[in-house]
C-alpha cells in the first residue's frame, strides 16, 4: 500500500456520485413537476354541458360556458348559409384539414344540422374571445367582409362557419367542440356520445 | 489583543471599536463594507445616467416590503382575488397607499431599469470584461418581466385574465408540445382559480427569491471587474504609488451621497404619480381591469402593460403564430449577445463613428415606436408601422457585427474627462 492518492479511483468515485445524484434528482422532479397538471378536480370539472336553443332567434348568437371557455352557439339565417360560400379562395383552411373538429363538422358549414354552429370562441391564435360581426360589409372590419367574427386583439377574422381568412395571425378555424343534439333543440356540447 | 480592549473600552467609542472587532473575528463585516463601499474605487466621472443602478435596487427593497404587506390581506383564489384588493384600497388603513407603492412601483423599476440597459448601450458597458455582469442584468431584466406578469394576473381584472390567457396561449405556438404544455402551465383547460394560485406562488416566493440572488451576482460581478464609465477608459490602467486608481473615488461617501440626490429626485416623482395619477391614465393600471374576469368577455381592446408593449407589437405585426412568437422572443434575448455582436474597439459612444450613432438613434427610436403601436388598436397602417420599425429593431442588432467593425473611431484617451466642480 503506497501513501498516494489513487486519483484514478477519486475521479472514478466522484464521476459516479455526481451521476447517481443526478439521476436521484431527475427522479425527485417528477412530482413536482407533475403537480402542475390539471388536478382529478379540474377533469372533473370539465364535463360536458347542455344548451336549450329552442329560444335562440334566426341570426343570434349565444353563449355558453364549457371547461371556462366560451362556446358559440350560432342559429344561422339562409342568407348567412349563403354568406359562406363564394370566398374559399380568401380562406386559409376552406377545407378544414388543418383545423381542429369532430369528424363531422368537418364540411363548408361546419356543423352537424346546418342551421346551427357550434364553436369555440377561443381565437386560434392566442386565446382571446372573437367578435361577432355578422353584418355583411361592416365598417368595422372591411367593406368586402361577408360576415363572420373579428378578434380584437390581433385582428384575425373568421367566417360564418369560424373559418380563418389569409393575412391574419390565427393560424387554423376555430375549434368545433365535441357536441351531440338530444332532442332538436338540445344540444350536449362536450360530448359526442352518452348524456353527459 | 485583550488588553487593549479593556483600556480603550471605557469610553464609547471604545465600546463601539471593541464590538465591532468581536464581529470581525467572527464574520468579515469590515472587510465586506471596505470591499464593497469604502474602499470601492468608482470611475470618478459617473454622470447622470449612473443614477439608474442604485435606483432600481430602491424600487427592488419598496416592492418587497410594500408586496409583502400586500400579502397579509390578499387572496389567491378565483372567488376573492377581485374583492380582496377592493378591500385593501377602501377598508384596509392606508392598504391604497401600499397598493399604488407597489403597483406604481411595477412600472417605475421597469423605467429605471430601461434607462439602465440604455446606459450600457451607449457606453458599451456589456463589452469585454464586463460580459458576464451584463449577462446577470439580463437575467434579472428576464426574472423582472416574469415577475412583471405573474403579478399582472393577481388583481384578477379582466386584462389580467385576458392578459394572462393572451401571453399563456404564446407557448401553444410550440410545435407538437404547445397544447399540453399550455395546460401544463395553467393546470386547468383555462385560466382558472389554479392558474392564479400558482401565479401567486411564483410571484411572491420563487421569482423574488431569483431577482435578490442575481441582484446579488451581478453586484458581485461588478465590484470584480469595476465600473465602466461615460468614457469607457479602464481607470484600473492608471495606477497610483498606493495602487488606488487615479481616476477613482471611493464608493462610499462619494457614490453613495450622490445617489441619496438621485433618489430624493426619484422619489419626489415616484409621490407625484402615486398621489396624483396612479393609474397613469391607463397606462400603469389599465381601465379594463377594475371589472373583475370574465372568462367568457374579452376586453374591446386588450394591451399588456406599456413596459411590454414593443414586444407585443413585434409579435402581432407578424401574420403567422409561430413565427410572431419565435420572433418576439428572439427581441427579447438579442439582448444577451450584445458583447459578441459589438466589434468596436471603443467602448463609449462618444469615441464612436457616425455609424454606430446612427443605428443607436434608430434603435431608440424603434423601440418607443413599437411600445407605442403595441398599446394602439390592430389597423392596416399600424400593423406596417410596426414591420418598419420591428426591421430597424433587429437591423440594430444583426448589422452590429458589420456596422461597428468599419464605423471610424476617435483616438480614446488613457485618462477620463473630468473637470473639478
Amino acid at each position: 500500500m503506497t501513501e498516494e492518492v489513487d486519483t484514478g479511483r477519486r475521479h472514478f468515485l466522484t464521476v459516479a456520485t455526481v451521476a447517481t445524484g443526478a439521476v436521484g434528482a431527475a427522479f425527485v422532479a417528477v412530482p413536482f413537476l407533475a403537480s402542475w397538471r390539471p388536478s382529478a378536480r379540474a377533469k372533473a370539472m370539465g364535463a360536458p354541458v347542455e344548451v336549450d336553443v329552442s329560444k335562440l332567434e334566426p341570426g343570434a348568437m349565444l353563449k355558453v360556458e364549457w371547461r371556462g371557455k366560451a362556446i358559440y352557439v350560432v342559429s344561422r339565417t339562409p342568407q348567412m348559409l349563403e354568406a359562406i360560400k363564394g370566398h374559399d379562395d380568401r380562406l386559409r383552411d376552406p377545407g378544414s384539414n388543418e383545423s381542429e373538429q369532430p369528424a363531422f363538422a368537418k364540411n363548408p358549414a361546419r356543423a352537424l344540422k346546418p342551421e346551427y354552429l357550434v364553436v369555440a370562441g377561443v381565437c386560434t391564435h392566442l386565446g382571446c374571445a372573437p367578435l361577432d360581426k355578422f353584418t355583411p360589409g361592416d365598417a368595422t372590419v372591411s367593406a368586402d367582409w361577408p360576415g363572420g367574427f373579428f378578434c380584437p386583439c390581433h385582428g384575425s377574422k373568421f367566417d360564418l362557419s369560424g373559418r380563418v381568412f389569409k393575412d391574419v395571425p390565427a393560424p387554423t378555424n376555430l375549434v368545433v367542440p365535441p357536441y351531440r343534439y338530444l332532442s332538436d333543440t338540445r344540444i350536449l356540447i362536450g360530448a359526442e356520445t352518452g348524456n353527459g | 489583543m485583550m488588553a487593549s480592549t479593556n483600556q480603550t473600552a471605557r469610553t464609547e467609542g471604545g465600546r463601539i471599536k471593541a464590538l465591532v472587532a468581536w464581529i470581525d473575528d467572527r464574520f468579515p463585516m469590515t472587510k465586506l463594507w471596505k470591499e464593497q463601499a469604502s474602499e470601492y474605487y468608482a470611475p470618478k466621472n459617473m454622470n447622470f445616467w449612473y443614477y439608474f443602478g442604485s435606483l432600481a435596487m430602491l424600487v427592488l427593497v419598496l416592492q418587497i416590503l410594500t408586496g409583502i404587506f400586500l400579502t397579509m390581506n390578499y387572496k389567491p383564489s378565483a372567488a376573492e382575488a377581485f374583492g380582496s384588493v377592493e378591500y385593501i384600497m377602501r377598508d384596509v388603513d392606508w392598504g391604497w397607499l401600499i397598493r399604488y407603492m407597489h403597483s406604481t412601483g411595477a412600472s417605475f423599476f421597469f423605467i429605471v431599469v430601461y434607462l439602465h440597459m440604455f446606459r450600457a448601450l451607449l457606453y458599451g458597458s456589456y463589452q469585454k470584461p464586463r460580459e458576464l455582469l451584463w449577462i446577470f442584468g439580463m437575467l434579472i431584466y428576464f426574472a423582472l418581466m416574469a415577475e412583471g406578469f405573474f403579478g399582472y394576473l393577481l388583481p384578477w381584472g379582466n386584462m389580467s385574465y385576458w392578459g394572462a390567457q393572451v401571453i399563456v396561449s404564446l407557448f401553444g405556438a410550440i410545435p407538437y408540445v404547445g397544447d399540453s404544455l399550455t395546460e401544463w402551465i395553467r393546470g386547468d383547460f383555462y385560466i382558472s382559480d389554479v392558474t392564479l394560485n400558482r401565479f401567486f406562488a411564483l410571484h411572491v416566493i420563487a421569482i423574488p427569491f431569483a431577482l435578490v440572488f442575481l441582484v446579488i451576482a451581478h453586484l458581485m460581478a461588478l465590484h470584480e471587474v469595476g465600473s465602466n464609465n461615460p468614457d469607457g477608459v479602464e481607470i484600473k490602467k492608471v495606477k497610483g504609488p498606493d495602487g488606488i486608481p487615479l481616476d477613482g473615488i471611493a464608493f462610499h461617501p462619494y457614490y453613495t451621497v450622490k445617489d441619496m440626490v438621485g433618489v430624493g429626485v426619484f422619489l419626489i416623482l415616484f409621490c407625484l404619480v402615486i398621489f396624483f395619477g396612479p393609474t397613469m391614465g391607463g397606462y400603469f393600471l389599465e381601465h379594463a381591469n377594475f371589472e373583475p374576469a370574465n372568462a367568457l368577455q374579452t376586453p374591446p381592446h386588450i394591451a399588456p402593460v406599456w413596459y411590454y408593449t414593443p414586444f407585443y407589437a413585434i409579435l402581432r405585426s407578424v401574420p403567422n403564430k409561430p413565427l410572431g412568437a419565435a420572433l418576439m422572443g428572439v427581441a427579447v434575448v438579442l439582448f444577451v449577445f450584445l458583447p459578441w455582436l459589438d466589434r468596436s474597439k471603443v467602448k463609449s459612444i462618444r469615441y464612436r463613428g457616425p455609424l454606430s450613432k446612427f443605428f443607436i438613434t434608430a434603435f431608440a427610436i424603434s423601440f418607443l415606436a413599437l411600445g407605442y403601436l403595441g398599446m394602439q388598436p390592430v389597423t392596416p397602417t399600424y400593423t406596417m408601422a410596426a414591420r418598419v420599425f420591428a426591421t430597424v429593431y433587429f437591423a440594430f442588432f444583426l448589422l452590429m457585427p458589420w456596422y461597428t467593425s468599419i464605423d471610424k473611431t476617435k483616438p480614446v484617451p488613457t485618462r477620463v474627462t473630468y473637470h473639478a466642480h
